[in-house]
């Protein structure tokens, strides 16, 4: 079997380059296009959203996207596969109908992955003894159980290939890992079999080098960004994939970014932790069998990777409400800025303490001196400008508050040459905690809904 | 051997990102020959030292020889995470950037081999 399908990243978050899965099936060919619109806080932002619009809950940008690229894929036949359906597929797939409708296409089949959303069920859940605990704490689910905003299973590829097997152009799913997206295609093109760990592991890997989109072809990277050809159009990654799981990692012709060992080595370490066991819910990969092989300009072999067989559970991310922050910034100029901003930062923290005002956490950083390098930081010579950035964090949403209020005074009652308040007072927000736990396979089940308008 | 004390930048690259209140920090050799350099100097004690006031928990190092780089979980560094945390960098992307700060000392023979 010579067959190979061409698997190409059109999105690695949801706020990426709007355009960039329309150029994927616009600017060369391509059989796959995936988009990754999960992070581990997203869901909770859309069940908000959800709750405010029934409607709603879904990444916002996909029915435009898909909308600009239906012509082109039901031309060429290329299938889209990705997570933005967020806590709410059935109506993002509802959304794009519409908008193939509103074009005049017929016959267009969305598959939708369902059942990962267990908010609902959690009593449920409780009740026949999965704990939910966290994973990384230990602690209890009670703690935060009257606080929860969201909570989701992450599926692997095997819902996605059973909508494929059914015949879907478009898959929405909900909270399916970012890797399912890239391995489902292979298992299906390439009948893989679902205990075949090594090639399951292949197409895992294939699937966390274009999960993060242009991560991986030139973005955000630190080898030499200089050498970094025309990053204004840079072309997203593209997975030439093999039936024995050998995968080529490119990009098209004519765009800006750079494939190279350099680039897909900063990609294949971002956000792991114990590389001999890359865990998800399809297999576990072995990021230390990975070999890589520059093959011709932008254009890296990925071979010989090897997997050994899936877990009976589940990851779970759940999240929580858990009290408010606020974070307001001023600018103090030369002379002196580092220490204009840091008495600033010590006549505001004496107001906060003199009103009595109770944070978990008063958090001050000066942006230009010490914001990314804490005590790592050079003290320079003279510095130019300073930015005070301060946050605070508390459960007392009338504290947070008075602290936004507190801020502005700063600029007629504190040290000199400060400006930068354009943005008014800092307003508390919502924090939003995050609850990682695991539950048995066996007690949610992944339903997949294929329908053709 | 004369050796040559070097920021860790000239001869290794680097990116991380955030695991709930933990960073993630992968190193990987400009050379394959300078990844034994990271694998003696690196160690995870040290680079916990480097981290100091900045890392507040535990450092675990795991080694990746097939693509010459050092995989660093650097744990309770975020300051709560993604969402709860109030600092700038609260996924950690710049922790690449602070790792590579690090002094190391080098054979200058290998250096300019």
């Amino acid at each position: 079997m010579n067959k190979t399908i061409r698997i190409a990243s059109g999105q690695g978050f949801w706020g990426d380059l709007i355009d960039a899965p329309y150029h994927q099936v616009t600017r060369g060919p391509v059989d796959y296009v995936m988009m990754d619109f999960l992070a581990e806080v997203t869901m909770s932002i859309m069940q908000k959203q959800k709750l405010r619009n029934p409607e709603l809950g879904y990444a916002r940008d996909l029915p435009g996207q898909l909308s600009r690229m239906l012509p082109h894929i039901v031309e060429k036949n290329i299938k889209v596969i990705t997570n933005g359906g967020g806590v709410n597929p059935l109506a993002c797939r509802d959304a794009i109908f519409r908008e193939a409708e509103k074009q005049g296409i017929k016959g267009l089949k969305i598959g939708v992955v369902v059942g990962d959303d267990i908010l609902e069920n959690i009593d449920a859940l409780l009740a026949q003894g999965i704990e939910l605990r966290n994973m990384e704490s230990g602690e209890a689910f009670s703690s935060i159980r009257d606080r929860i905003v969201s909570a989701n299973v992450y599926f692997g590829a095997f819902p996605i290939v059973e909508a494929l097997r059914q015949g879907a152009q478009i898959i929405i799913t909900g909270r399916t890992t970012d890797t399912g997206l890239t391995l489902a295609p292979m298992i299906h093109e390439f009948g893989w079999a679902a205990d075949d760990w090594d090639k399951l592991a292949a197409g895992t890997v294939a699937g966390h080098i274009l999960e993060c989109g242009g991560q991986s072809s030139g973005g955000n990277f630190l080898g030499d960004w200089k050498s970094v050809p025309d990053l204004a159009h840079i072309g997203f990654p593209i997975a030439e994939a093999h039936p024995d799981g050998t995968v080529y990692i490119t990009k098209h012709e004519n765009t800006g970014g750079l494939v190279s060992e350099a680039t897909v080595k900063e990609q294949l370490l971002y956000e792991i932790g114990d590389p001999t066991e890359y865990i998800t819910p399809d297999c576990i990969a072995d990021f230390t069998s990975i070999r890589l092989q520059q093959d011709g300009e932008n254009r890296v072999r990925v071979y010989d990777v090897k997997g050994r067989p899936l877990t009976p559970f589940y990851k779970v991310s759940a999240s929580y409400h858990d009290g408010y922050s606020a974070i307001g910034t001023l600018t103090y100029a030369w002379p002196d800025a580092l220490e204009k901003a840091q008495a600033a930062d010590g006549i505001l923290r004496t107001r906060l303490s003199d009103l009595g005002l109770e944070f978990e956490e008063i958090r001050s950083e000066f942006v230009g001196h010490n914001s990314c390098f804490g005590p790592l930081a050079y003290v320079p010579k003279e510095i130019n400008e300073v930015v005070l950035r301060i946050g605070v964090r508390g459960k007392n949403k009338d504290h947070v508050a008075r602290f936004g209020q507190e801020l502005a005074p700063l600029i007629l009652t504190g040290p000199p040459s400060v400006t930068g308040f354009a943005g008014g007072r800092p307003k508390p927000s919502d924090v939003i905690a995050y609850w990682p736990a695991l539950m048995p396979k066996t007690a949610v089940t992944p339903q997949v809904i294929v329908e053709e308008n | 051997m004369p050796t040559k004390r070097i920021r860790l930048i000239e001869i290794a690259h680097a990116r991380s990102g955030d695991k709930g209140d933990a960073g993630n920090v992968g190193v990987i050799a400009r050379e394959e020959r300078y990844y034994p350099i990271l694998v003696q100097q690196l160690t995870a004690d040290a680079v916990k030292q480097h981290f100091e006031g900045i890392c507040f928990g535990p450092v675990d190092r795991y080694e990746l020889p097939n693509l010459g780089a050092l995989n660093f979980i650097l744990h309770n560094t975020l300051g709560g995470g993604g969402t709860v945390s109030l600092k700038n960098d609260a996924q950690g992307k710049t922790l690449s950037s602070a790792i590579l700060r690090m002094e190391i000392d080098i054979d200058e023979a290998l250096l300019s081999a």
